[in-house]
């Protein structure tokens, strides 16, 4: 399995390791409960190293990015970023991604680690369609990512940078920033819904930032977090998570990304097939919230049905909602399903459970 | 991890405890630990007649969800309904207020573990 630069810090802080698409990470340190209400109340702090990080730039950096994405990348500030999809022609998506214009013409792509390679050998694929010249970076190696989240992050991190005021980074911005003299990049970007940071640190620094932040932290009641809490607070605020709620096989539009899917520029991979899922009434299926009204719990790849029991949909995700304390998941259902409480069902192995459509996110945050 | 000695063990990480032709069990603190916190179980019905190693319910963490196997075959006399609304007690107190079910049986399990052989079998698994 691969390790990142902060395995030897998990183990010693008796972390429960699992194995995640090929990569060693912890799933729990204290527990996913109490890990998922620190980040709610306090602040949490994940290692995400395995992310995958390219820089792309040059000349042709804007034009070639916005031919990969559906998103808009021509209105990013130096400093600021935006969240977007990759599509195949048909519409179905190679990744999402968080991309921050680094420099005028310098992008960073973070993606996911499961899909490193297919991303970049897909991004390499669509090199000849770019005029002038590009120059692609894997970096993924070289950084770690640090995601530190909740309520309090602001204020923790704020003690270990002190030529910065972080009030003055905004949600999606990313400055240059020293954390005790390690040249590191701050991002004002998470996956929790809370307000909070990530951190892109040097590999052979990642420890020693680690440990810095978890030390200084302490006044806050920061705690390590793992995995577990990390897919249950996604959940909450029904953040997609790739090879659940997307794949090649689901459109950002079903997906209730039409957000991100800008179809007024000029061009894009997945232009015309999502323009004409668009035109023809928009998609068949929708990805919605499912809310619990018995005990059970919704789990990925459970059937959901109307009130008489017809299959309707499945779930992509699914778990107890450590904030709510009832049942919630993701699911693809028919598009005539789609509006907040109406009644569905969950079939929970030879039962039929009852639940609602949910407004998404579950819980409501305050966010900078 | 704590392995009772007075207890039977099988590889599904179950305890019972035999007397007299009738046997409690319930998930061992190795169980409850791997699982983490127990946020939701799922009971039989008392009078249903179970075999040996068949799944007699369920019990669900946060992140996984696992299958209940009986240790012995036996037909349920009692089961533990105050767990449903407190799951908390399979992590806190699994070989005592966390038990999960009682079965009437006719025939021990052979196969079962003493402490020192499950302790023994824990071991290798690590």
């Amino acid at each position: 399995m691969k390790k990142t630069p902060l395995y030897e810090a998990h183990l010693r802080q008796k972390a429960k390791i699992v194995d995640f698409g090929g990569w060693a990470l912890p799933v729990q340190y204290s527990g996913v409960k109490q890990e998922h209400l620190a980040v709610r109340t306090n602040v949490g702090l994940f290692d995400v190293s395995h992310m995958g990080e390219f820089v792309l730039s040059g000349e042709g950096a804007l034009d070639y990015l916005n031919h990969l994405i559906t998103n808009d990348a021509a209105i990013l500030e130096v400093g600021q970023a935006l969240y977007t999809v990759m599509c195949y022609p048909d519409g179905g998506v190679v990744d999402d991604l968080i991309v921050y214009r680094l420099d005028k013409q310098s992008y960073l792509l973070v993606v996911n680690a499961s899909n490193i390679k297919k991303d970049w050998d897909w991004i390499q694929s669509q090199l000849p369609v770019i005029r002038h010249p590009v120059d692609l970076q894997d970096q993924s190696e070289q950084w770690a990512l640090l995601a530190l989240q909740g309520p309090k992050a602001s204020s923790l991190l704020q003690k270990t940078i002190k030529r910065m005021d972080l009030s003055e980074l905004l949600s999606f911005h990313l400055a240059k920033a020293q954390l005790e003299g390690v040249e590191v990049m701050v991002a004002r970007t998470g996956y929790t819904g809370e307000d909070g940071f990530e951190i892109f640190v040097p590999s052979r620094k990642a420890e020693e930032i680690w440990e810095l932040l978890l030390r200084v932290g302490k006044d806050e009641s920061v705690l390590p977090c793992g995995l577990g809490a990390r897919d249950t607070l996604r959940i909450e605020m029904k953040f997609p998570l790739y090879g659940h709620e997307l794949s090649k096989e689901t459109n950002p539009l079903e997906a209730g990304l039409g957000w991100v899917v800008k179809l007024n520029k000029a061009e894009f991979l997945g232009r015309e097939a999502l323009l004409k899922i668009k035109e023809e009434g928009g998609p068949k299926r929708r990805l919605v919230g499912v809310l619990m009204t018995e005990k059970g719990i919704p789990r990925q790849g459970y059937s959901v049905t109307d009130i008489e029991g017809r299959p309707i949909g499945i779930l992509t995700s699914g778990t107890m909602s450590p904030s709510l304390n009832v049942g919630i998941g993701i699911a693809y259902v028919e598009s005539s399903f789609k509006s907040p409480d109406t009644p569905i069902q969950i079939q929970i192995r030879d039962r039929l459970q009852s639940g609602i459509i949910a407004k998404t996110p579950f819980i409501r945050r305050d966010k900078k | 991890m704590n392995v009772p000695e007075e207890l039977k063990y099988s590889r599904d990480h179950e305890w019972a405890e035999l007397n007299k032709g009738e046997a409690t069990i319930g998930i061992t603190d190795y169980a409850q630990d791997s699982l983490g916190d127990v946020v939701y179980v799922e009971l039989p019905e008392v009078g249903r007649e179970l075999e040996e190693g068949e799944v007699f319910g369920v019990v669900e963490s946060i992140k996984a969800v696992s299958d209940l196997c009986s240790p012995l075959a036996g037909m349920i006399i009692e089961v533990n309904e105050e767990i449903v609304d407190r799951t908390d007690l399979l992590n806190e107190d699994p070989y005592g207020d966390g038990w999960l079910i009682k079965v009437k049986y006719n025939e021990e399990n052979e196969s079962l573990m003493t402490s020192d052989e499950y302790q023994e079998f824990l071991e290798g698994l690590d």
